[in-house]
């Protein structure tokens, strides 16, 4: 008998090994990958929060925007607010969704704090939400000028997640729809 | 008051904290139309596992997400007559085989369901080969004609 045979399992445990400490420390696995991505938006038809009209997933298409899953009722979406307006003072485009909130505390939280918002869906039984398999917000998507999900973000937005991912991203989305 | 006395007030404890824990878990009341639906529903709460609570199934965890994902069940299993691969779809398509605690089978996964029926062949081909080369014979067998020769050259003839 080959005298290395005997050095297999040791081999295979390791190589297990190493493999699951690497999936122990490799990614956040509170962090779901979107099925979602690169699949246009699912369908709805809801009001808009600030003016009296409904929006449609087709009516939205035509630009690269973000769209920000967000709640009154939510902490870390206040948290991730200012950073939002920031954005939005940049020229990019930010469409809400209000999640599960009520339009009064969603509407003061706007006045009171300013809004990033173009405007803002309500998804106030979260229906849309489920659609777009939200599990916690706040959750960003990067939507396409056709309606595609190109990219997701779940937790705050902070500005290295803006600027070393969604914002080149966005750009390149801009130039894509220019050509 | 007895150890055993003691360990076993204090089993109870734990056992009275695991029922309210369970008694919490599903608040809410759904009508069904028949006792298949109620069964039914009550499948795809231990099935589907909650997206945000990792590891909980929805009809164990508090969080909203599991509350709306069992209100959509109920609602998919009431008004849709969704059976359960209907089920299981619709809400694979919006989170992913994460909502599974049984992975599907397929090339991703492969490795998953294989994996360990593979590591175990290797070990027993190992433990196999390991068994075979242990040399049972009797340790002073007498050297065959071959065997002479060879410690002859060897020692260079001096013997003969």
């Amino acid at each position: 008998m080959k005298r290395w045979t005997l050095f297999l399992p040791l081999g295979f445990f390791l190589i297990l090994c190493t493999l699951l400490l690497a999936g122990l420390f490799m990614e956040d696995k509170t962090v779901l990958r979107s099925v979602l991505l690169n699949r246009p938006l699912p369908e709805f038809s809801l009001p808009v929060l600030e003016e009296e009209r409904q929006v449609t997933q087709d009516e939205m298409k035509g630009q690269v925007y973000l769209l920000n899953v967000w709640g009154s009722w939510c902490p870390a979406c206040k948290a991730e607010h200012s950073q939002l307006v920031n954005i939005a003072s940049d020229g990019f485009s930010i469409v809400g969704i209000n999640y599960k909130d009520s339009p009064e505390l969603a509407l003061n939280w706007l006045s009171h704090s300013g809004s990033p918002y173009l405007y803002n869906i309500q998804d106030t039984d979260g229906r849309l939400g489920l659609d777009l398999g939200v599990y916690g917000s706040p959750e960003t998507f990067l939507i396409d000028q056709e309606g595609v999900i190109r990219y997701k973000h779940v937790g705050i937005l902070d500005g290295k997640v803006w600027n070393e991912k969604v914002k080149p991203l966005y750009e390149m989305l801009e130039e894509e729809a220019k050509l | 008051m007895s150890v055993i006395k003691r360990l076993s007030g204090l089993l109870m404890v734990f056992a009275l904290l695991a029922g309210v824990n369970n008694a919490y878990a599903v608040i809410e009341t759904y009508e069904f139309d028949s006792v298949e639906q109620r069964e039914q529903f009550s499948r795809m709460n231990d099935v589907l596992r909650c997206p945000l609570c990792q590891n909980q199934s929805i009809g164990e965890s508090n969080a909203p997400i599991a509350n709306d994902l069992r209100r959509e069940v109920h609602r998919l299993i009431t008004d849709e007559q969704a059976s359960d691969s209907d089920i299981v779809d619709f809400m694979l398509v919006r989170y992913g085989d994460f909502v599974l605690y049984k992975p599907p089978l397929d090339a991703r996964t492969a490795a998953l369901w294989f994996g360990p029926l593979f590591i175990l062949l290797i070990g027993l081909f190992v433990l196999f080969r390991v068994f075979r080369s242990i040399n049972f014979s009797e340790p002073d067998e007498k050297m065959n004609q071959q065997d002479q020769e060879t410690l002859a050259k060897i020692l260079g003839g001096k013997q003969s």
